[in-house]
């Protein structure tokens, strides 16, 4: 096909044509290089790095951003924003515990509500922030961007206010499960975020509405032209990120065994991180799922490495930051497309 | 007024219902009367062409003929049924499709999912990536178009978006497609391909709305012309029964004026100092070994294919391109290749092709468009004073002709042929020595393509040396000396007595001139 297209284009066209029907297949894993030699480093640095435990113990503790990169990434995927999503992590949680916890001395409501009813609340919750985003966003064509941070900002202030900073804990345990219990020696975690990868992934290539998403990042007025309705798709997304963020949240508590109210903070940076370096376009249309796995995968493995190694712990985050850079460059080079365009 | 003087002369012969028609549209925004009682019927088979002025009034009725405007009165109908509501897209593009100058498709898809986009083939509920590839190819070869169906489609050609964008419509089961100015950013081999695609179309059944400004294509595409005027219909009439004089009297509403005496006739070659002087300049993938010389008030047209490396010398000029070898000088001036702000401080001008792209920030006001070349000169230590800008803004706009509310309106709000002029306006506010243009008539309506050239003559004749950078005719006609290349090189140079299948000719590549 690529010489019929030559006919009608000019050489250099063709030239790029090929090469980009190449490197296709690989794009998605650009980033394994890295990750091999972070593990070679880890296996260099400690003998406890290359061992089960140790691996479950990297996964487990990626599970929660995976998630989140997940929600950023259908988001992104559709060409918007959603810095919000670190707080949400926060506030459904907090809310959720604190309507459980009677004994008001411990910062709880006195309500005593039921669990399980606590956990339809906690999702409840994450819809309506999802719900809120995409009202501002959709209806209202305030600038993503903007907006998200300023409900940031706003849900962090909630999740502080409702306890007075106080930390819950003291947790039912079917509260906590998603983030303690186990499968087949597997923590519920990882078989949550994998299935999950799995599920997103083949929805997004396997069936229209995922492919709707990439259409309305790459070109929305060409979306909508074609029939595709670009702002209830958005709206939804926002939906689907605030209930993914809540269930990461859900998680994260059930790890920690209890809900503090910084929880989930800064984990943005973190899920743009992992997006970006597998290849999700902050513009839109562009990434797959399995290209941002390898990105948490990155993270996950270099923050495990740089724990175990002889770094003084002030310094981890410096370190983590460059090396962030570094793969960026990496990626760059190996997978030869920009990945902030 | 309804102006409907005569439907088509074979409409009676076809059968009964038009494949699209509207009847009685008007249409309103704001303060101006965009379409007045517009009826416009389009028998199957027929291949019509919409022509007029820029603001005739042919995009609003585009864009109620596809369902995107609502009119304010009157209706649109489809084989003689009434269109469907507006809020069902899909009924509509089974109906209509257009192929607009703007790319409809999506950059980060592959060529076979945009073509199904929104339409996959599934099993179970799950897209069937093997079947629709295959079906996408077996469409386009069905029609005979030729685009790889795996290539991402931010890589097509502007040629190859539009078979895709046709390719879809077809799949849709359209019938009927609008061409909004297919041939205006296509080089004239494009041009011949995209016609023969056409007229394979239209024996297989397709009926075409062909919106132009360049009026011989009509005549070999088309059948039959509508012809609107300030948002009413003027004429329809068969192409046959309506010779091109008339056609350009019904758009004007009075007697036309033939190529403006623009020819320069005997100019003997200048003796003028060369205010350009390009010496074996190389650039990969573009020019290979290209000198020439353009003296002070010379016209030069650079012509040749798209491809033929004449943009890459345009933008090298302007230190847009890094050339690999060679060298530029302006007034004897070496230029440092690849620096901008370099050029344009030695006294380039530069127009560049694609305005959308690259010649305005449509979100900026007129007067900001217009000195963004020139800001150092509005104020000192790089302060701009707001009055100086107005002051220069209004002078350009004045000395152009620009209309504008004001030079406060923001850019994307002109017209075509009016943001042209502001493109122009930019690059003649610093009156460059050396100014570059390349297709500076594209997509511009006839008035203003007068103007246009008037602003080239007169930075001329002030001195300049011009640079016209295009493969159209019409362009090149008032140049001094024509230069055409191909594949990179330069094969001949006319005078300012060119005859058109030479200089066609030569830029085929089919045979070097004199």
């Amino acid at each position: 096909m690529a010489t019929e297209a030559s006919e009608i284009s000019q050489p250099g066209m063709a030239d790029a044509l090929r090469r980009r029907a190449s490197t296709f297949r690989f794009r998605e894993l650009t980033l394994l290089p890295a990750i091999a030699i972070a593990i070679l480093a880890g296996a260099l640095i400690s003998d406890a790095f290359l061992t089960t435990n140790n691996f479950l113990n990297i996964l487990q503790q990626s599970s929660e951003l995976s998630v989140l990169v997940i929600a950023e990434a259908l988001i992104l995927i559709a060409g918007k924003f959603d810095l919000s999503l670190e707080s949400t992590v926060g506030l459904p949680p907090m809310l959720a515990a604190w309507l459980i916890v009677s004994d008001t001395t411990f910062g709880g409501s006195g309500v005593g509500l039921n669990v399980w009813l606590a956990i339809l609340i906690l999702f409840a919750t994450g819809a309506l922030i999802g719900f809120v985003n995409g009202f501002l966003v959709v209806r209202l064509r305030l600038n993503a961007f903007i907006v998200t941070l300023a409900m940031l900002i706003l849900l962090r202030g909630v999740t502080l206010g409702i306890t007075n900073g106080k930390t819950l804990f003291d947790l039912p345990s079917e509260f906590l499960y998603l983030g303690s219990g186990k499968w087949l020696g597997v923590p519920v975690s990882i078989w949550i975020a994998g299935f999950l990868y799995l599920l997103v992934g083949l929805f997004l290539r396997y069936h229209r509405a995922g492919r709707a998403i990439y259409a309305v990042g790459g070109n929305p007025e060409a979306a909508r032209a074609a029939g595709i309705r670009v702002e209830r798709l958005i709206w939804t997304l926002y939906v689907v990120g605030g209930l993914l963020a809540a269930l990461a949240g859900l998680m994260l508590t059930g790890r920690i065994a209890s809900v503090v109210a910084s929880q989930g903070q800064n984990m943005i940076f973190y899920v743009f991180a992992a997006a970006v370096i597998g290849g999700i376009s902050l513009n839109g249309g562009r990434g797959r799922l399995l290209g941002a796995l390898t990105g948490v995968l990155l993270l996950g493995i270099l923050q495990n490495v740089l724990t175990l190694s002889q770094i003084a712990a002030f310094w981890i985050d410096a370190a983590y930051g460059l090396i962030i850079l570094v793969s960026l460059i990496l990626a760059r080079v190996t997978g030869g497309r920009s990945r902030e365009a | 007024m309804p102006a409907t003087k005569s439907l088509c002369a074979g409409d009676a012969e076809l059968a009964a219902s038009p494949v699209a028609e509207a009847i009685g549209v008007s249409k309103r925004f704001g303060a101006s009367q965009a379409l007045r009682d517009v009826s416009v019927a389009i028998p199957p088979g027929d291949s019509r062409a919409l022509v007029g002025r820029n603001g005739a009034g042919k995009s609003t009725l585009v864009g109620v003929l596809t369902g995107l405007l609502a009119p304010d009165a009157g209706q649109v109908r489809f084989g003689g049924e009434d269109a469907p509501s507006r809020a069902d897209r899909r009924s509509w593009r089974e109906r209509v499709a257009c192929v607009y100058q703007k790319s409809t498709v999506i950059p980060t898809l592959t060529v076979a999912e945009n073509l199904f986009l929104n339409a996959q083939p599934t099993t179970g509920g799950l897209i069937a990536w093997a079947a629709l590839r295959r079906q996408a190819r077996r469409v386009l070869e069905e029609w005979g178009l030729e685009v790889d169906v795996d290539a991402d489609a931010e890589w097509l050609s502007v040629e190859q978006r539009q078979i895709v964008e046709i390719a879809r419509a077809l799949l849709q089961g359209t019938r009927f497609i609008i061409l909004d100015e297919p041939t205006a950013q296509l080089e004239a081999r494009e041009v011949t391909r995209l016609f023969e695609r056409i007229a394979r179309l239209q024996q297989g059944g397709v009926t075409f709305l062909y919106i132009s400004h360049h009026l011989e294509e009509i005549y070999e595409v088309c059948r039959s012309v509508t012809v609107l005027r300030d948002g009413a219909v003027v004429t329809h009439a068969p192409l046959d029964e309506m010779p091109k004089d008339r056609v350009v009297a019904a758009m004007v509403g009075d007697a036309l004026r033939e190529d403006g005496g623009r020819r320069r006739h005997g100019r003997p070659a200048t003796a003028a100092a060369p205010m350009l002087e390009v010496r074996d300049l190389s650039i990969p993938g573009g020019a290979d070994h290209i000198s020439f010389r353009v003296a002070v008030g010379e016209t030069v047209g650079l012509a040749g294919l798209a491809g033929s490396g004449k943009e890459e010398v345009g933008d090298a000029i302007a230190g847009l391109v890094v050339p690999s070898g060679g060298e530029i000088r302006v007034g004897g001036a070496a230029l440092r290749p690849g620096q901008v702000a370099d050029a344009q401080r030695k006294g380039v001008g530069y127009v560049p092709r694609d305005r959308h792209r690259r010649g305005m920030v449509p979100q900026l006001s007129l007067a900001e468009n217009l000195t963004l070349t020139i800001t150092e000169r509005l104020g000192p230590a790089g302060l701009v004073w707001p009055a100086e800008r107005e002051r220069q803004a209004a002078r350009l706009v004045r000395s152009l002709e620009i209309v504008a509310a004001s030079t406060e309106q923001t850019i994307a709000e002109l017209s075509g042929g009016n943001q042209q002029k502001a493109v122009m306006g930019r690059a003649l506010a610093s009156e460059p020595k050396v100014l570059v243009v390349l297709h500076p008539m594209q997509g511009v309506d006839i008035a203003s393509k007068a103007a246009l050239f008037a602003i080239l003559e007169n930075a001329r004749a002030a001195g300049a040396a011009v640079l016209i950078v295009s493969d159209d005719l019409d362009e090149l006609v008032g140049c001094d000396r024509v230069l055409v290349m191909f594949r990179g090189r330069l094969v001949a140079e006319f005078g300012a007595e060119w005859r058109d299948h030479e200089l066609v000719a030569a830029i085929e590549g089919v045979a070097g001139g004199d």
